[in-house]
């Protein structure tokens, strides 16, 4: 086992190296600079755009560049916004809170949705509540986010006007009432979210206890009279899951990742706004952290779902 | 009367206690001008009365929260370093300039005691100098002082390279020295007319001596204060993050009375500008939305639904959509370079063609079916303030006229009806950013063109690219490798057209050489503009300065460098109810401390 673990963790440097320098190259290579703004403001001088990409390393060779950040980056230094002018993790911690809120309630409740609607229609198999769950599961994850969050803004917030569309950070209210104001904001971005999720994670579960609840010993427990519930709950649930686990733990980096789309309509400040308004403004040091640690989390938890796998499942050896 | 009798008169006025004018009119009956007696009061701090002279309240304080969304959110506060008027925007909520710019492109004092002009001696006759006299009792946020010193430091602040200002271009032409501890005097390198660049505006925010002093130059990234900005504004910081928030709470030593009205402020970003809207029009979520980059179609739906809770507010501006033709030739490489300004345009050297494409743009139409409200037709490249706008041009759409003048200049129509004069046939490529008002005003200019023989191929580029600075695109507006190009200059802009009316001299041609940094796509050459910009810029007479503007626009507008489409709006959304003055020279929050909200 330790054996295994350090080889996989061996594997994962060079990996990550070819990812930043893909991330790296491919950024140098977009187009748009970000001072391009001040370029356009007949107050700034050109001269003054061009001593700040001088100051800011714009105008050195990309493989120097790289290097300079990479050496930074091994130091723990993730870099300095050009567009705020501070350090990049202060950025970063500053958006994590709303991201881990809002998708890790979102992923809540998808997995609430998801095991029992899943298992019941296992269980149940072409009965009307499956057909229906079946329906709703592929009508939940054909519609993408952009459209149901718009869709529920115009329901909710403005025919309705039950619900705020703005999220904020600084709700101005104490105790119970800051609850309920965070419960308002938060409905509609986790709804969105969990919904989608739910819907595919539902096909998965269905799917994954139906090959088990064929199999012999199922039958066997059942043939030894044991009721129902207890056939399910303790024979089939647990194995069926093994799977399922592998794909919560794989859907983590995510958790980080933020939701670019979601995060954009309700303007909540959590990661994936801060990726994508970086990626607007050229702010590449931002662009590249986000992206990298994201990277980092792909390949740690692609580790973890492989370690849990075999904790779960005795019969997976590590060679 | 002595000293502290009089005194006590100025803190009574001060206090709102009594009002100016009866204040005036004691001082005039022991004798004295009623000038001398205003006087008096501008160096108390007292100076002009408010520019509407319609602010309600009557105490500070009592508000409530202002709540104010921006489609793109404020990612640093310290005004030296903004990148974009978004910045700026953030920035003012707590620091504020010597002088801010009202919406008839008037200077208006905040922490100056008075704007200097030649009769106060403020500004000097042969234009070399001009001396601010600052506002007595204006405290920073955390009690200290505001004296000349903070004034002199920001100008060394500001001009020194190694700080990375954004602001340098304002200041580094200068030299700021301190008279007393309230009077600031700048010299200028040449006699200079427009002395408002520096300490004025959104590019003129004073930002604390005591907190920046040991942060000037290289170190300036690592000040605290960038952070956490202590100004003189009337809201102090609360908190910031970068990107998303801005929040602030009453200055309760505020150095105007009275002001300001809400006791706090939240400046939220991010989204996109329709959102944006319908959160203050549609859905009162928020008292005011920041540059409403949407279509008037859409606003004036917002705005007629029957719960409407905003409006949007549209204020003249000097951005002007304009049509741009190349005078280089785009298609032939000379020296590694197209568009090299050593060559000819190979149609366009025609002024028949050049007179017809001014013809052939129907305005009328553009701004009846695209833009509305937020854009109105015009003739003249340089709109606004009124002081500045040229009668003597006209704009006519007349396709039939167009005909005849390139008929008249030897284009003969060939069997597919294109037009064409030794074996050069009218066809030209049409370039613009990828923006929905822009590529039907295309679609409008093409189709009357087809009608007068000449064919025009459409061309647009992500506005990410077109508008970059990035040497190696050959999309960009700088490299103009198209015939002719659209897009909206002239916002921001200062009042005063000097700058404005500098992209057409012949030094600031885009070129290879200066890496397409020249602020003069066309590469139009005249000698007599470059005569008449040269006169401008030192010419003192305010008169003959603006006729000079004026001339230099009818020039370019007439020889068809450009055509002018529409001069565009400033537009923001605002509740019914909050009741604020926009202008399009200076920030939105340009007068923040009068906002106020009617019951």
């Amino acid at each position: 086992m330790g054996r295994y673990l350090l080889r996989r963790l061996l594997i994962a440097v060079p990996s990550l190296l070819g990812i930043s320098i893909v991330l790296f190259t491919v950024l140098a290579l977009a187009p748009g600079d970000p001072f391009g703004e001040l370029a356009s403001n007949p107050n700034v001088p050109p001269e003054v755009a061009a001593a700040l990409r001088a100051k800011f390393g714009l105008d050195d060779p990309v493989a120097f560049r790289y290097i300079h950040w990479l050496s930074a980056m091994l130091h723990g230094d993730w870099g300095f916004s050009f567009v705020s002018r501070m350090n990049v993790d202060t950025l970063i911690l500053q958006r994590l809170p709303a991201t881990l809120l809002i998708i890790g309630s979102s992923q809540v409740l998808a997995l609430l949705i998801a095991l029992p609607v899943g298992v019941y229609s296992a269980v149940r198999p072409y009965s009307i509540f499956d057909q229906i769950a079946n329906l709703l599961a592929f009508i939940g994850f054909s519609l993408p986010t952009f459209f149901t969050g718009l869709l529920f803004i115009l329901l909710f917030s403005i025919y309705l006007d039950w619900l705020p569309f703005v999220y904020r950070t600084d709700i101005g209210a104490t105790g119970w009432q800051w609850y309920w104001e965070q419960l308002k904001q938060a409905v509609m971005p986790v709804a969105v979210l969990g919904l989608l999720q739910a819907a595919s994670w539902t096909r998965y579960v269905r799917s994954s206890v139906l090959e088990v609840i064929r199999l012999d010993y199922v039958t066997t427990a059942r043939a030894k009279g044991l009721p129902e519930r207890l056939v399910v709950v303790k024979h089939v649930v647990g194995n069926a899951l093994i799977p399922v686990v592998t794909l919560v733990a794989l859907q983590m980096p995510a958790l980080f990742g933020g939701a670019i789309v979601t995060e954009q309509i309700f303007r909540i400040p959590g990661i994936g706004s801060l990726l994508i308004s970086s990626i607007l403004a050229n702010d590449t040091p931002v662009i590249m952290a986000v992206t990298f640690v994201f990277a980092c989390l792909v390949i740690l938890f692609n580790l973890i779902a492989d370690i849990l796998y075999g904790w779960l499942d005795p019969r997976i050896v590590y060679g | 009367m002595t000293e502290p009798e009089l005194r006590d008169l100025i803190a009574r006025v001060k206090a709102g206690r009594m009002s100016r004018r009866a204040f005036v009119h004691k001082i005039v009956g022991l004798g004295l001008t009623a000038p001398f007696a205003t006087q008096i009061l501008a160096h108390a701090g007292l100076a002009q009365p408010a520019p509407q002279g319609d602010y309600k309240p009557t105490k500070a304080g009592g508000g409530g929260a202002l709540k104010l969304l921006f489609w793109q959110a404020a990612t640093l506060l310290n005004p030296h370093f903004a990148v974009g008027a978004k910045d700026q925007e953030g920035a003012r909520i707590f620091y504020e300039p010597l002088a801010a710019w009202d919406p008839d492109g008037n200077l208006m004092p905040v922490l100056a005691a008075e704007i200097p002009d030649i009769e106060n001696g403020g500004v000097a006759v042969d234009g070399m100098s001009v001396t601010w006299k600052l506002k007595m009792g204006v405290e920073w946020h955390d009690g200290r002082p505001f004296t000349a010193d903070d004034v002199v430091f920001n100008w060394e602040y500001a001009s020194d390279p190694a700080t990375a200002a954004t602001t340098i271009g304002n200041y580094r032409n200068a030299t700021v020295e301190k008279i007393d501890p309230l009077t600031v005097r700048v010299r200028f390198e040449k006699s200079t007319p427009f002395w408002a660049g520096l300490f004025v505006a959104g590019g003129g925010m004073i930002i604390p001596k005591h907190l920046f002093e040991p942060y000037k130059g290289a170190n300036s990234r690592d000040a605290p204060a960038n952070l956490k900005p202590v100004g003189t504004g009337p809201y102090r910081f609360v908190e910031f993050k970068p990107g998303d928030l801005v929040r602030g709470e009453r200055n309760p030593s505020y150095h105007v009375a009275n002001r300001p009205y809400f006791d706090t402020i939240e400046m939220k970003g991010g989204g996109d500008a329709v959102s944006a809207a319908r959160a203050v029009i549609q859905t009162g979520e928020y008292d005011y939305a920041w540059n409403m980059q949407v279509e008037d179609e859409i606003l004036t739906k917002l705005e007629n639904a029957g719960n409407a809770r905003g409006r949007a507010e549209i204020v003249p501006s000097r951005a002007i959509e304009h049509i741009q033709l190349n005078s280089a030739d785009p298609w032939t490489e000379v020296d590694g370079e197209r568009s090299s300004p050593k060559t000819k345009h190979p149609l366009f050297s025609d002024p028949a063609v050049r007179q017809a494409l001014r013809l052939l743009v129907d305005r009328a139409s553009v701004e009846a079916h695209i833009y509305g409200r937020t854009g109105v037709a015009t003739g003249n490249f340089l709109n606004n303030p009124e002081r500045f706008v040229s009668k003597n041009t006209t704009w006519k759409f007349n396709v039939e006229k167009a005909n005849r003048l390139l008929e008249e200049a030897g284009w003969k129509r060939d069997s597919d009806g294109i037009r064409a004069k030794d074996r050069k046939r009218l066809k030209l490529v049409f370039q613009t950013s990828i923006n929905a008002p822009r590529q039907k005003t295309q679609a409008i200019v093409k189709q009357a063109c087809q009608k007068a023989g000449i064919d025009i191929e459409l061309k647009s580029v992500t506005a990410s690219v077109y508008f970059s600075s990035d040497v190696a695109n050959p999309d960009t507006a700088r490299k103009f490798y198209s015939d002719i190009q659209m897009y909206t200059v002239g916002s921001p802009s200062t009042p005063d057209p000097e700058l404005f009316m500098q992209q057409f001299v012949s030094w600031e041609i885009a070129s290879k050489d200066n890496k397409w940094q020249g602020r003069n796509p066309m590469r139009w050459r005249s000698e007599a503009y470059d005569r008449m910009y040269r006169a401008a810029a030192g010419e003192l007479d305010a008169g003959r300065r603006a006729a000079l503007f004026i001339a230099m626009n009818d020039m370019v507008v007439e020889d068809g460098v450009v055509i002018p489409v529409l001069n565009r709006r400033w537009v923001a959304a605002m509740s019914h109810k909050l009741k604020a003055t926009l202008s399009s020279w200076d920030n939105d929050f340009w007068n923040l401390k009068d906002w106020y909200r009617e019951a």
